[in-house]
């Protein structure tokens, strides 16, 4: 197992296109196909990396993240030695507002990233979706004697509505970034980052206390851009699957995603397995009348009515003669008897009664809030 | 550091009636209702009444047991003071012997309850699936201020003689015990769940120890002869599923219990969780041919083709084509297109060949061995059934 890196995942960025999702939870606790959440995958990574230490920087809404880590026993980061750190913002006599942006909110975590004994720091965002260890990438990093390697994927299609501030790189032949474009209009390059990347924890020090030095509060925009060629900065490439969730469509459709196989088995590797919080609910139980197809259902789900092209998450009840349609209903939600749905995301807790009918479209999913009843 | 009670878990036993599913277990670690091992029932009961210090005994391939168990933390049982034990008979300097009856299993551990220096000490057995409290029943037995108290449960009288009947009088105080009584005074059973003032016991086993004719079993040495001195003993009885699953048919029926229509026993419920080790595993997926009814599927399972009636464990594949009836299938195991699936169970991680029928009726002349199975066809763990093997109901499918 390598032990020579600790990772440092950012969280907490709000982003509108999520609408109600994220109302009352970081994008890195938003549900994630069935039984797990976002956040889970990229800890999981880590941890499959054989990573011991790992710092999260919580920031707005961070309760309903806090309350799925714990200690970080799931993940087998609730440890002697290392472990899982949660770094809310906190007043000192430096600092006496919330972070200002990922510069600052590294800068407030110096005391972490200093006590870390690693020669190497992964830094990561919280809202992409994949199943790697980082093994492959740090040889790359220590082979190319880069100071700084990004991990990417190739992706040539483009929707402007679901972008939300991707990262662009341009290489050369070497695989080395000659530029890079942030929040393009129109994109360039079909080099997208995957939000993490890998970097010598002293570089990463001085990096910050500099950027920090000069006001600076952007890490992307005010350090990676502007010292993108006097560094050596490095692309890793990513062929396997990566699902960002950028917006409520995407939500959508990274989870449907789950009904291939072909990125079942690529996201649910069992060689590296995706941990999560356990809940001990009973093995799904289907009615007399049930009927379910091409469709992902966790566990304590009860189905007696129709289910089709459907993501069940934990706790689901499905009541007779409703017939439920391409929607993903999220913990605890509980419809009816002879309700219809059809292109709905229901957030925790929702109650639908008896008879209703509700509807979306494909590309513009409704969404429901948590613990609304209908 | 004292406790007030501790728990001994006797999970010895072979399980020798659950034939080729005990071949590589201890009958505790066999997989019951989807995401459970029968073990995970006392174990959490222990939990939920709040008693955090457990030993279990066992002397039968302790391995699968051990990793399972792990450090207790799925329990809830990783604690700070007591927690979780396997305790397998062990060498001493001059002396070291197997477990010979139920009661030498605690006798031979007696320095690990005194650890805890307990007032009294719950005796279960690793066998058995119920929800109970035993808070209850302690508190029954300290209102009693009896020497020891034995959990009943009303069984059909004309089952009586299958069980060890306890015959008490109006206060419920036993007056004499039979071991399967061929003409029963009562239908009060014993579920083998016993609770003792540990110094008395521990008095008693110490003389029954003595005895180099006794077999040091509670029921047949112990409990006799402390009704025998006259001390004060307590039936306890209790009301609620409660199913020996030590026979084929009966762990058979037991899972098909969770699918009744209501369920004989609600797992789901909040204020009594059953725990259990998690194996990280996606939820299940349901295809586009896929037909569920009636049925448990758990997470991590794949289900292409026809399910119904039966509990699916987590992990386990039915493929396109495929039909699963009246079944059991373990976690991990395998059913390939086309095959046919009627009131079996399939062994943990097996693979059922492309058009098998397991469970078919009887052919013309064929006879098969089923002591144990009655009509259930039973696929061991770990046994690959080649494409297009017809096995009648009752078979067995085996290494060797």
């Amino acid at each position: 197992m390598n032990t020579s890196a600790f990772g440092l995942i950012y969280t907490g960025e709000n982003n509108p296109k999520m609408r109600d999702l994220t109302a009352s939870r970081a994008v890195a606790a938003l549900p994630f196909g069935g039984r797990y959440r976002c956040i889970d995958f990229i800890l999981s990574n880590l941890v499959n990396t054989g990573i011991t230490s790992v710092g999260l920087i919580a920031q707005k809404n961070y309760h309903s993240l806090m309350d799925h880590l714990g200690a970080g026993k799931e993940w087998d980061l609730h440890r002697k030695r290392d472990g899982l750190f949660i770094l809310p913002p906190f007043l000192t006599k430096d600092s006496t507002e919330p972070y200002r942006g990922s510069t600052d909110a590294f800068h407030g975590c110096m005391g972490y990233v200093r006590r870390c004994p690693s020669q190497y720091i992964i830094i990561s965002g919280s809202h992409t979706i994949f199943n790697t260890d980082f093994r492959a990438m740090i040889e790359q990093h220590i082979d190319t004697r880069a100071d700084i390697t990004i991990m990417y994927n190739e992706d040539p299609f483009f929707d402007p509505e679901d972008q939300n501030k991707d990262l662009r790189l341009y290489l050369d032949g070497d695989g080395r970034v000659t530029s890079m474009e942030y929040d393009p209009y129109r994109p360039g390059s079909n080099y997208q980052s995957c939000d993490v990347m890998i970097m010598d924890k002293a570089l990463f020090e001085h990096l910050v206390n500099d950027a920090h030095a000069r006001g600076e509060t952007h890490f992307i925009r005010e350090v990676l851009m502007k010292k993108c060629t006097s560094l050596k900065v490095f692309g890793w490439r990513y062929d396997g699957v990566v699902k960002r969730l950028n917006s409520v469509a995407s939500y959508f459709s990274a989870n449907m995603s789950l009904l291939d196989p072909e990125i079942r088995k690529d996201l649910f590797n069992p060689k590296t397995p995706i941990y999560t919080k356990v809940k001990d609910e009973v093995s799904a139980r289907y009615g007399a009348d049930a009927k379910a197809v091409n469709s992902m259902l966790a566990d304590g789900c009860e189905v007696y009515g129709s289910v089709e092209n459907c993501i069940l998450f934990r706790g689901v009840v499905i009541g007779k003669g409703s017939v439920v349609k391409d929607s993903i209903l999220l913990q605890g939600t509980t419809v009816g008897e002879n309700v219809k749905l059809d292109h709905v995301i229901m957030d925790k807790g929702v109650t639908i009664r008896d008879g209703r009918v509700l509807a979306g479209y494909d590309g513009f999913p409704m969404v429901i809030r948590k613990n609304a009843t209908i | 550091m004292k406790k007030k009670i501790v728990a001994m878990l006797l999970a010895g036993g072979q399980g020798s009636r659950l034939g080729v599913l005990t071949s590589s277990m201890a009958k505790p670690a066999v997989p019951f209702g989807g995401k459970y091992r029968i073990i995970d029932f006392p174990l959490s009961n222990c939990v939920n009444s709040g008693i955090d210090t457990v030993g279990v005994l066992t002397q039968y391939r302790p391995l699968a047991l051990n990793s399972y168990l792990g450090t207790g933390q799925y329990w809830d049982l990783d604690r700070l003071n007591g927690g979780v034990f396997v305790l397998p008979p062990y060498m001493t300097a001059d002396d070291g012997r197997w477990y010979s009856g139920t009661a030498n299993a605690i006798y031979q551990n007696r320095e690990f309850v005194d650890q805890y220096d307990p007032d009294y000490v719950l005796v279960l057995s690793g066998d058995h699936i119920y929800k109970m409290d035993y808070s209850a029943m302690l508190k029954y037995h300290t209102k009693m201020n009896a020497a020891a108290t034995i959990a009943v449960l009303p069984v059909p009288w004309e089952e009586a003689h299958r069980f060890g009947i306890m015959n008490t009088d109006a206060h419920n105080r036993i007056t004499s015990f039979e071991e399967k009584p061929k003409e029963p005074k009562s239908n009060n059973a014993s579920m083998g769940i016993y609770i003792f003032n540990w110094k008395l016991l521990r008095a008693y086993m110490e003389e029954d120890d003595r005895n180099p004719d006794s077999s040091n079993d509670f029921g047949k040495n112990i409990i006799p002869a402390m009704l025998g001195n006259g001390e004060k003993m307590y039936a306890y009885p209790f009301e609620g599923y409660w199913k020996d699953v030590g026979t084929v048919q009966s762990l058979w029926e037991a899972n098909m219990d969770l699918i009744a229509d209501p369920p004989l026993l609600k797992l789901d419920d909040p204020s009594w969780r059953i725990y259990s080790k998690t194996m990280s595993l996606p939820a299940h997926v349901v295809g586009k041919n896929a037909e569920i009814r009636n049925s448990l599927v758990t997470e991590g399972s794949v289900v292409n083709g026809t399910v119904r009636h039966s509990v699916l464990f987590g992990g386990s594949v039915v493929e396109d084509g495929a039909f699963v009836e009246d079944s059991v299938v373990f976690p991990g195991a395998v059913i390939k297109r086309g095959a046919r699936i009627t009131k079996a169970i399939i062994g943990e991680n097996s693979v059922i060949g492309e058009n098998c029928v397991i469970g078919g009726p009887l052919r013309e002349g064929e006879k098969v061995d089923n002591k144990l199975t009655g009509d259930i066809a039973l696929i061991g763990n770990d046994i690959t059934v080649d494409d297009g093997v017809y096995m009648p109901q009752g078979a067995i499918a085996s290494v060797n």
